[in-house]
């Protein structure tokens, strides 16, 4: 479904990733790890389309559509999501009407009808049970005032709402406590399909013990440089990330 | 929920639209030669067979106002304006000169009444909007006004003022100026000296007005000025609600739009006035629209009387109105909601003045900035508590969104406090929409237009939701047609 190849990124002038090079497949979960500033952020949103970054070289497919030349919003009628690392603050935008209008926009590119009061509400209701988000939370402003945890819920919530192809994870597992971590997993968890795909993006192996990936990256100063199965994170869990600089040769 | 599903979709409805109300009526116009004099003068008040009281206000009102100079206060860059170049006085619904306006639309010219259809304004009542009695003024006059009778069935007086001088001239004349003296002010004095219409409201004792009363202003002719005086009276124990809007077509050049707005309420009683201004704004490099200078104030003579103004001003090149309560009775309120909407090279200064005098008087103001383009958008506001004026509170939120980085967002809050027990808060805030805020909407699917009009329609929500609900639809729709371009 996703195919990078040779993907160049920078910001502000300053190249960040030099060469990414990753299949993901439908049905897939794939873990990327990587110690701090070696371009896991920037990947994601690059593959959402975040305007501050400027693609230099390389393509994007996804389902044979060039992801690259796509909006971010049509990007995400295609299907892609990203769980925000840091989600934002909308204030005075309730999240009932930010998500409708977000459903509704979606229905439109797939040539669907808007969905009506009522049956938008019981989609709601249906969506916010799997991550146990408050009722009252959906009638506040996007984010505003939600704690942590909440916000990441937050996240997860949507992505039940716009069932997307493929899911970035970008370390929603940071600044959750135990309890909440299990919530958001479990809800990713009971939202995979067969045929949907999962990018987690994490530093550590406790999110990947709920979330299972089939194939662990390491991602370092902006390259793909170690692919194997999951007991490479346990390995890292452990051992840190020098082994891997003594073997590339640093 | 409902509301709020048909208010988005009209959002996405008319994010495309430009100004759609600029287009010109042709109509045969009567319109007096270009100046201002006292023989001008004396002619108004002639066409309106006025009685000689009021042609003495007019005079006295002009000579004072060539004492006077334009305020320069104002952060506002006003360009010279020739008064001896405008018409002042012009009439569309005249096929041959008449003492007095018209009776009855078959008088009208049809042209005029198919253009305030057009403005979505039918003065036919069996067509007309449930529930709101329509004031329609078209430059210097006057066409109709819809539910008239209705309306003096419950002893309510709703009609334009100049048939309100000859049918009700003593309360006229009790109540004119009383709130806003000619001596109040440049664009007072000029409206004072060559006013001429307007709607004339009288609530009586104990009435609560059954349905919206409402003006809709249309300058339509070239070359001329909008004078127009309204002038609201309610009695003790009333209650009306009143709606003001306005359109002005496209024109290369500026027109000017000085009104008055006075109201004057007794004891216990409670006046809502609301205002979709929409004149002309100019085009994106500045050229044309319309100057307005206007000055509104109300009166809270009685004890307990409350007055309340919410106001979304979209529109216009210059904006220069600060719609004011003066507190006199005791335990009277005043409100002031505002959201002000201004793009490209428009120009806006405005706020209100909250003016304590009585005993536990309340005030509360809440402004909303909106800047976008190259324009320029103050609030300006007053808050006065006199010496006796006991326990007196005011709440004042002063809030700017800044779209881009060209545009200016300025707040200048005055504050005379003059009694110890006076609690007064003023908070202000300035943000700007921001990158991060637009991408997370564009992530979940929503365009960078459509999120601008989300967040700036949640931004405003709370102003809006103060208006009667067909207005705040029509005000959510200004909102996104103001603002299209703003992000570049």
């Amino acid at each position: 479904m996703l195919e990078i190849k040779n993907l160049h990124a920078s910001i502000h002038g300053k190249e960040i990733l030099k060469g990414i090079d990753l299949t993901v497949k439908p049905g897939e979960v794939h873990a990327i790890m990587g110690p701090n500033g070696s371009g896991k952020s920037t990947l994601s949103n690059v593959l959402v389309g975040h305007p501050a970054y400027q693609v230099t070289q390389g393509s994007a497919t996804f389902y044979g559509k060039d992801l690259l030349a796509l909006s971010p919003e049509d990007r995400s009628h295609e299907g892609l999501f990203l769980s925000f690392q840091y989600p934002v603050e909308i204030p005075g935008v309730s999240m009932t009407n930010f998500m409708r209008a977000a459903i509704n926009e979606h229905r439109k590119y797939h040539q669907l009808p808007p969905l009506n009061a009522s049956e938008f509400l019981k989609l709601m209701k249906e969506k916010r049970a799997i991550v146990e988000l408050d009722n009252k939370l959906a009638n506040r402003s996007v984010n505003e005032g939600f704690s942590g945890g909440e916000k990441k819920r937050n996240e997860i919530f949507q992505m039940a709402m716009l069932e997307p192809r493929l899911s970035i994870l970008d370390e929603t597992d940071s600044g959750l406590d135990i309890d909440a971590l299990r919530i958001v997993a479990e809800g990713v968890n009971k939202l995979k399909r067969p045929d949907t795909s999962v990018i987690v993006i994490t530093h550590y192996q406790r999110l990947l013990d709920y979330i299972r990936p089939d194939i662990v990256h390491v991602l370092y100063k902006g390259r793909i440089v170690k692919t194997e199965g999951p007991e490479l994170a346990l390995k890292l869990e452990k051992q840190g990330y020098d082994w891997i600089k003594e073997e590339i040769g640093e | 929920m409902q509301e709020e599903k048909e208010q988005n979709e009209l959002i996405n409805q008319v994010v495309n639209e430009k100004y759609k109300y600029g287009f010109t009526t042709d109509v045969h116009t009567e319109i007096i030669d270009k100046g201002l004099n006292e023989d001008v003068i004396r002619l108004i008040s002639e066409k309106k067979g006025e009685p000689g009281w009021l042609l003495d206000f007019r005079l006295k009102a002009y000579r004072h106002w060539l004492t006077l100079q334009m305020p320069r206060w104002a952060h506002l860059d006003i360009p010279p304006i020739d008064y001896q170049a405008l018409s002042y006085y012009a009439d569309p619904t005249q096929k041959k000169p008449r003492p007095d306006a018209p009776k009855s639309l078959d008088e009208v010219d049809p042209e005029v009444i198919k253009t305030f259809n057009k403005l979505g304004i039918p003065l036919e009542e069996q067509m007309a909007l449930s529930g709101i009695a329509v004031d329609a003024v078209m430059d210097s006059v006057s066409v109709k006004t819809t539910f008239k009778d209705k309306l003096r069935e419950k002893g309510i007086i709703f009609c334009s003022i100049s048939e309100a001088v000859r049918q009700h001239p003593d309360l006229v004349r009790q109540y004119l100026g009383s709130v806003v003296s000619y001596r109040d002010n440049f664009f007072a004095a000029l409206n004072s000296a060559v006013f001429s219409d307007g709607s004339f409201v009288y609530i009586p004792k104990g009435v609560r007005c059954p349905m919206e009363l409402s003006t809709y202003f249309r300058i339509n002719a070239r070359g001329t000025g909008q004078f127009e005086r309204t002038l609201i009276v309610a009695d003790d124990d009333s209650y009306v609600s009143y709606l003001e809007g306005c359109t002005a077509p496209m024109r290369d050049e500026n027109q000017l739009h000085a009104a008055i707005v006075e109201i004057y309420v007794r004891e216990n009683a409670e006046v809502k006035y609301s205002t979709v201004q929409n004149w002309y704004p100019g085009d994106a490099e500045g050229r044309g629209g319309v100057y307005n200078f206007v000055t509104k104030r109300g009166l809270c003579k009685g004890r307990n009387s409350k007055l309340s103004w919410t106001q979304v001003e979209t529109g216009s090149a210059i904006t220069w109105k600060y719609p004011s309560c003066i507190l006199a009775g005791d335990g009277s309120t005043g409100e002031f909601y505002s959201v002000a909407v201004t793009n490209n090279r428009q120009q806006a200064d405005t706020g209100t003045k909250m003016i304590h005098l009585g005993r536990n008087t309340r005030s509360t103001i809440v402004s909303k900035g909106i800047s976008c383009g190259r324009s320029q958008n103050s609030y300006r506001g007053l808050v006065r508590v006199a010496k006796e004026a006991e326990g007196a509170r005011n709440f004042s939120q002063c809030d700017s969104l800044l779209m881009g980085s060209h545009c200016g967002a300025h707040t200048f809050p005055y504050m005379d406090i003059r009694n110890e027990t006076a609690v007064v808060e003023h908070e202000a805030t300035t943000s700007k929409i921001n990158e991060d805020q637009l991408f997370y909407c564009n992530q979940r699917g929503i365009s960078t237009e459509d999120a601008v009009a989300l967040i700036v329609n949640g931004y405003a929500k709370e102003v809006l939701n103060k208006l009667p609900m067909e207005f705040a639809v029509e005000a959510q729709k200004l909102l996104s047609i103001s603002l299209e371009g703003s992000i570049g």
